[in-house]
């Protein structure tokens, strides 16, 4: 593999990443592709979009997020060094309103009136019901039927914020249908309607987009840790769905001295289906709109992932990690499902805070290096989101009856 | 020259316009499917176009999304598309067939391997919907210089701008996606699609099919009239779901029904002025 002066440059004019990335959408979608593009390469040259993202960042989700030194974990693990980059602690409990609120103002630049987003657990669905109740824009959902008996809770948040959710019957009912249905939906409302895709995936430029849009997770953390130890972290450690709160962390590191590693969801473990493990069980392809590695079967047909946590349940990955991982900058790796549940226990426990099965895989792989780092070495893993959401899923995982309290 | 330019070619030599059918291939299972294909250009089909079948066919409506399904569930495969057209070819070699789809299969197959394979089966054109211009140089431009037709999607959206690029890499025919919008959904003012097709002719002298929400012998002829042909799909793939079971199973009536059907459009398109 040939050196890289910066890892940072990506992606090239046409959207690749390496052989990642790209364009492959329907020519209805071409010209609104290439829209989406031009507006969002003007408004980054335009000094108060950044102004409006920064002051919605810090007055209504909440920025910065705290950098915390995670003293109850640490002692546990009596190895590394750990914090928390807590970005559970943002307005809708998650990472996943930094982009829509990028999104929605890029949207409004745009001049259009109505948005549209695909969602898998609901909560990048209720990150876009939240901005759109805000800047008063019309919303409709698209949510897989078997997600919205899942996910009944963000279903009705949604529903409160003013969001019409709309059920995807199509082919299993998950996250890949509702994106599936939301590119469908925006081929025949293109004059008014612009899609908020809630992962550093899909075609150009969403990929680079939301990747920018939740950089300010890893700008954030690099100039805290500068404060609190003078120094840059050792590791870095997300977990991966699609990849957008990864992609945000890591991003701002990736020509740093940091080791970066990525967890992915082992659902059962890799040796059947029942995984999302794109990167450490799939194959490069091409879907919704981008190549990047995918869980498919021999003949190129796309296979449902599975995970305890919904919202790392997507058969794909943002292009980006796929580059990086085949030029070896991050180190992807994954834990299943009861290593999950473990570290979500383990965190409650530790540190008074309930984490979401999604940055628990992450805590569970922290668990397994941390206690055999020297004292020294200072990690920081992203706490993408809060575990209120999760606490049925985690129940019924543990065996517990609610009922019978 | 394919067979595509040759047909396109004696269609204009007799004055008369295309009609273009859809089938997904394997649906509603692949012996079914077989003998339907061997009969469509008897019963008036100009023009073949045999879907590749998808788990994600993100610009088709519910009717080619079901068909999809359904023949995955009988295990269909791109290989035996293939062989399906191979088979097709040993009693008809004259009726052009398009294999139209979505990118991730052939790109797992191999492109270079699949050109191969296409020709040896006798495919003449493709339709990969998801491969813009943008993404010519992977495997659009391999598959034309082997002697296959590309036939490109031009739609609402297509500004005069991007037309050029759109068709610039485009051979066999143009499909004017008549609507804004998926497969097997509204039909669209011919009004309207007469400007498309008036605004494509002076950047191409390629023949233009109009297709997306054709359903009627009407529709037909209103469409083919305005343009070079008309392409139906969706309401040939409804007439397959019409006669399942419960479980799938196909009727007696379901193949004497379909081609019935492909019959009255093609009537439809033979009145075409």
């Amino acid at each position: 593999m040939n050196q890289v002066n910066s890892y940072r440059t990506g992606p090239d004019e046409n959207g690749h990443f390496g052989i990642f990335g790209g364009r492959y959408v329907a020519e209805t979608l071409m010209p609104l592709i290439l829209a989406v593009e031009k507006a969002y390469n003007e408004a980054k040259a335009d000094p108060s979009f950044q102004r409006d993202f920064d002051y919605y960042s810090k007055h209504y989700v909440g920025r910065p997020s705290p950098l915390y030194f995670a003293e109850g974990l640490t002692r546990y693990f009596g190895g590394a060094k750990l914090y928390l980059k807590r970005d559970e602690l943002n307005h809708t409990g998650a990472h996943k309103i930094n982009n829509t609120l990028g999104q929605i103002l890029l949207a409004r630049r745009m001049g259009k009136k109505r948005i549209i987003a695909e969602t898998g657990a609901g909560q990048h669905g209720v990150a876009t019901a939240t901005v759109c109740a805000l800047f008063k824009m019309e919303c409709v959902v698209y949510m897989g039927a078997t997600d919205i008996e899942r996910q009944a809770p963000n279903v009705f948040r949604m529903k409160m914020l003013g969001a019409k959710v709309v059920p995807v019957t199509a082919g299993n009912g998950t996250l890949k249908d509702a994106m599936n249905e939301a590119l469908r939906e925006w081929v025949a409302r293109v004059e008014d309607t612009f899609y908020i895709i809630g992962t550093a995936a899909g075609p150009h430029p969403y990929p680079a987009m939301v990747r920018d849009f939740q950089s300010v997770i890893g700008e954030e953390a690099k100039e805290q840790i500068m404060e609190a130890e003078g120094r840059m972290p050792d590791t870095l450690v997300a977990c991966i769905g699609g990849g957008s709160n990864a992609m945000g962390l890591f991003h701002p590191f990736l020509d740093d001295k940091v080791e970066i590693i990525g967890v992915e969801a082992g659902g059962h473990g890799l040796d059947g289906d029942e995984h999302c493990a794109s990167l450490t069980g799939g194959k490069p392809g091409v879907l919704h709109g981008n190549r990047t590695y995918l869980l498919q079967d021999d003949d190129g047909q796309i296979l449902e992932g599975h995970s305890i946590s919904a919202g790392l349940d997507y058969p794909g990955i943002g292009p980006e990690h796929s580059w990086l991982h085949e030029i070896g900058r991050v180190n992807y790796v994954y834990v299943t499902d009861n290593e999950a549940l473990d570290a979500f226990q383990l965190c409650c426990r530790e540190e008074g805070i309930i984490p979401a099965l999604e940055p628990s895989h992450a805590l569970a792989h922290v668990a397994k290096i941390a206690p055999t780092l020297p004292q020294d070495h200072i990690m920081i893993m992203n706490m993408c989101g809060r575990g209120d959401k999760d606490i049925f899923s985690v129940g019924r995982a543990l065996g517990i009856n609610m009922n019978e309290f | 020259m394919t067979r595509i330019d040759k047909r396109f070619a004696a269609l204009k030599a007799e004055g008369r316009k295309a009609l273009v059918t859809f089938i997904t291939a394997g649906d509603p299972n692949p012996s079914v499917s077989a003998e339907m294909l061997a009969h469509l250009p008897k019963a008036g089909a100009d023009i073949i176009e045999l879907g590749m079948p998808f788990s994600d066919p993100m610009a088709d409506g519910p009717a080619i999304q079901l068909s999809s399904q359904r023949a995955l569930a009988q295990g269909m495969n791109l290989q035996k598309t293939l062989d399906m057209v191979a088979d097709f070819r040993k009693s008809d070699d004259e009726t052009p067939i398009v294999l139209m789809g979505y990118y991730n299969p052939i790109y797992i197959y191999g492109t270079e391997r699949f050109i191969k394979a296409a020709l040896a089966a006798g495919v003449d054109g493709l339709i990969v919907v998801d491969l813009p211009p943008e993404e010519d140089e992977e495997f659009c431009v391999p598959a034309v210089e082997a002697g296959l037709n590309f036939i490109r999607l031009a739609t609402p959206t297509t500004n005069d701008q991007r037309l050029p690029a759109v068709v610039k890499n485009t051979s066999g025919f143009v499909y004017f996606v008549s609507i804004a919008g998926i497969t097997g959904t509204a039909s669209a003012d011919s009004e309207v699609v007469a400007g498309h097709v008036t605004r494509i002719r002076q950047a191409t002298d390629l023949p233009i099919a109009v297709g997306f929400g054709i359903k009627t012998p009407e529709d037909a002829a209103k469409f083919a009239g305005i343009s070079d042909g008309a392409v139906v799909g969706s309401a040939i793939v409804n007439t397959i779901a019409q006669h399942l079971d419960e479980d799938g199973a196909p009727d007696a009536a379901l193949v004497p029904e379909v081609l019935n059907f492909v019959q009255s459009l093609a009537q439809g398109v033979r009145s075409a002025q």
